[in-house]
């Protein structure tokens, strides 16, 4: 913790952590992601059971898979990684800036306005009233709303950032870009293809938005913890300055640029699907030196990886983003798209970026913060290795499993077989998605009851203070 | 520049995202600029109609309850017509609501032999209608693409698949929608009604439609629905 606040030359000589940093607001994020987390893995389990035909409420309206697999992945971008990386905001921003957040009424404000946002949005959606864009399916009357959240989201970690005075740190060029970027991003998905275009050109901007998402939220929030994170963890600086531009400055422009990528062989303009072909490439080189640079600040503490947790698991992100990325790499062409493309590949690829790697970076933050917010150490270790172990070899297996099983439904239809043929050749792999689905699940609820026993201590050790 | 928080919020902030916009955005937006958007009520064509009319015929309670008695004479055509761009409407919501585009797609690739299992390779202005805000392009296929299905199979199937999807096809893992029938496979209500009218809509507008199965007109039992489509000539399939 220490080393975080050598950073900036500006620290005042005497800061009280306590007044800098919001800790209640941190653990109500933290603990509404992990609600939305159960959320996302129910609906998640209702398509995977339909999948195997062994959905035990089939038939039920509310409850429908079609309607559950727009909650599964709302739920999970903006019920548990967004709320989750607002909390970590809560912590890094303060202390990189040496300054607190706008105001602190604002923060409970967003916090009970985004919980508003979310579970409309999930209700929503359980009640039939999507529209039809993914990651846009919020209700029409939630969208103003989320927008409104956004921008105040911006303002509040905006205004201490630019009171700093002194040479901005890496982390603060992605945090700062990605306030801008996430505000730009949802306005344009959700307002632009639904009043403005339509038909291709909706595509086109659809398609931008799909991927800005993640792109330009999820991605610069998630390097920027790691750039805030790994060098306190390790106690040594980021390895090459010069990468770190690189990496940031090559995302800024190149990952903008991709969107249409998602919809190749549509009747959007051929040029265009070539150019995002292209970037595409293009970031995955620029990846390429991102991680050379983390593991190059690894270097020579490689063993800090097996004792240190939260280093494991952020490592351990990498390692699957460097894969998913190089996986991009390779879909992305025109020859992969036309095999892959539609099939269980893409499924696989989103699930190894969405939880591989962006929720798997927050469950390590969460894994390093809980005992620094609660004043106490983790009830069990033991059980925090099988939070990691079941997440990290389940999303292994479910990564793979839906890989390889979208070949072979790729193959299936473009050799025009009937097609329950290529429902009959997804059964195995849909089995096995199930069965790793269930380790994941496993993990998170060790995790949680990891969580309520260290809480339970916590609340012992306190008592005992006050008395 | 590259240090600074304006460098950071102007040019990686804003320019960037700028430029990705007015490129990838933008300029398909004025290349297709001067395709017409078509309403709902203007995507109403003859075969559409003709499935209209048919789930008349075959679901006459369901259909009389929702959408009541046609008009004697003459005015019975444009009765169907506004009450087809109704159900249409209607049944894309549906469509969307329940996520049937998350599993199925709408537009066939010219690779992968996709026009020999679909028919012909998508366009541009087939998506250029209010139907398409936002495109329902789609990127999984658990069960086929949907743009060329409409008049493949017959309204009856498709009630009883709504329903049901393992009675027609065992292996299925489409979920059923007991929630569109009131009760039974036929009893679909307003928006079962619809939902088949949407997809009966899908590739409707192409000559090829329909692709696969022979496709014969029904008798119209209804004297007054006879009367009305000899004298409109809408209703005949191509």
């Amino acid at each position: 913790m220490s080393a975080a606040i050598s950073i900036s030359p500006t620290a005042p000589a005497t800061i009280d952590e306590h007044q800098l940093v919001d800790r209640p607001i941190i653990v109500a994020y933290f603990l509404a992601a992990l609600t939305y987390m159960l959320v996302s893995l129910a609906g998640g389990f209702l398509m995977a059971f339909q999948l195997i035909q062994h959905n035990p409420l089939q038939g039920i309206e509310l409850l429908s898979p079609g309607r559950w697999r727009m909650i599964h992945t709302n739920a999970i971008a903006y019920g548990f990684i967004a709320n989750a990386f607002l909390g970590a905001l809560h912590w890094a921003v303060p202390r990189l800036t040496f300054r607190p957040v706008f105001d602190r009424r604002l923060s409970w404000l967003i916090f009970g306005a985004w919980q508003v946002v979310v579970l409309s949005t999930a209700g929503g959606l359980m009640f039939g009233q999507a529209q039809a864009l993914e990651w846009g399916e919020t209700p029409v009357w939630i969208d103003p709303v989320a927008q409104l959240g956004l921008l105040l989201v911006a303002i509040n970690f905006v205004a201490p950032i630019m009171r700093n005075t002194g040479p901005m740190y890496v982390t603060l060029w992605y945090f700062l870009a990605a306030f801008v970027w996430t505000f730009l991003t949802y306005a344009m998905g959700n307002f632009v293809p639904e009043y403005f275009v339509t038909g291709t050109s909706a595509g086109a901007v659809g398609g931008l938005f799909i991927h800005d998402l993640v792109g330009l939220f999820v991605t610069p929030l998630g390097w920027g913890m790691m750039y805030y994170f790994v060098p306190i963890l390790l106690r040594k600086p980021i390895w090459s300055h010069g990468m770190s531009l690189v990496g940031f400055w090559g995302l800024a422009f190149f990952y903008p640029l991709q969107g249409i990528h998602h919809f190749l062989y549509t009747p959007i303009p051929m040029f265009l699907q070539y150019g995002a072909v292209i970037s595409t490439i293009a970031v995955e080189l620029v990846v390429a030196t991102v991680i050379i640079n983390f593991f190059g600040t690894l270097w020579g503490n490689g063993s800090a990886i097996v004792g240190n947790l939260p280093l494991r698991w952020f490592y351990t992100g990498m390692i699957y983003y460097f894969l998913t990325c190089f996986q991009c790499a390779l879909q992305v062409t025109l020859t992969f798209q036309a095999l892959i493309h539609f099939t269980d590949w893409v499924v696989g690829h989103a699930h190894l970026v969405m939880f591989g790697v962006f929720s798997m970076w927050l469950l390590g933050m969460m894994t390093y913060l809980f005992p620094r917010l609660l004043g106490v150490d983790w009830y069990s270790r033991k059980l925090s290795e099988w939070h990691y172990w079941l997440s990290a070899g389940g999303m292994l297996v479910m990564a793979g499993d839906l890989i390889l099983g979208g070949l072979f439904q790729g193959w299936s239809w473009a050799a025009l077989q009937p097609w329950e043929d290529s429902i009959a050749v997804s059964q195995p792999f849909w089995a096995t998605r199930v069965i790793a689905g269930l380790a994941i699940t496993g993990g998170q609820l060790a995790f949680m009851f990891n969580l309520y026993k260290t809480w339970q201590v916590s609340r012992h050790v306190r008592t005992k203070a006050a008395h | 520049m590259f240090e600074t928080k304006s460098g950071v919020f102007f040019v990686a902030g804003l320019a960037f995202f700028a430029f990705a916009f007015l490129s990838n955005a933008l300029v398909p937006h004025l290349m297709y600029r001067d395709l017409p958007e078509q309403t709902v009520a203007e995507l109403v064509n003859g075969n559409l109609r003709y499935q209209f009319e048919d789930l008349a015929q075959r679901y006459p309670e369901p259909f009389q309850q929702v959408y009541g008695t046609p008009p004697a004479g003459d005015a019975a055509d444009e009765w169907f017509d506004a009450k087809c761009a109704e159900a249409l409407e209607l049944g894309h919501d549906v469509y969307v609501g329940e996520g049937c585009w998350h599993c199925h797609s709408q537009f066939v690739r010219p690779v992968s032999n996709e026009d020999r299992r679909y028919g012909p390779v998508s366009e541009s202005w087939e998506y250029q209608n209010e139907l398409q805000r936002p495109v329902l392009f789609g990127t999984r296929r658990v069960g086929p693409d949907l743009c060329r299905e409409g008049g493949r199979r017959s309204n009856d199937w498709h009630a009883v698949h709504f329903f049901k999807p393992t009675d027609l096809s065992p292996t299925s893992p489409m979920p059923q929608y007991p929630w569109l029938y009131d009760g039974a496979s036929d009893k679909p209500n307003e928006r079962g009604l619809a939902l088949i009218t949407y997809v009966q809509w899908l590739g409707s507008w192409l000559e090829s439609y329909p692709y696969y199965e022979e496709y014969e007109r029904l008798p119209l039992k209804d004297a007054e629905l006879q009367a009305a489509n000899s004298e409109s000539g809408t209703g005949v399939a191509p």
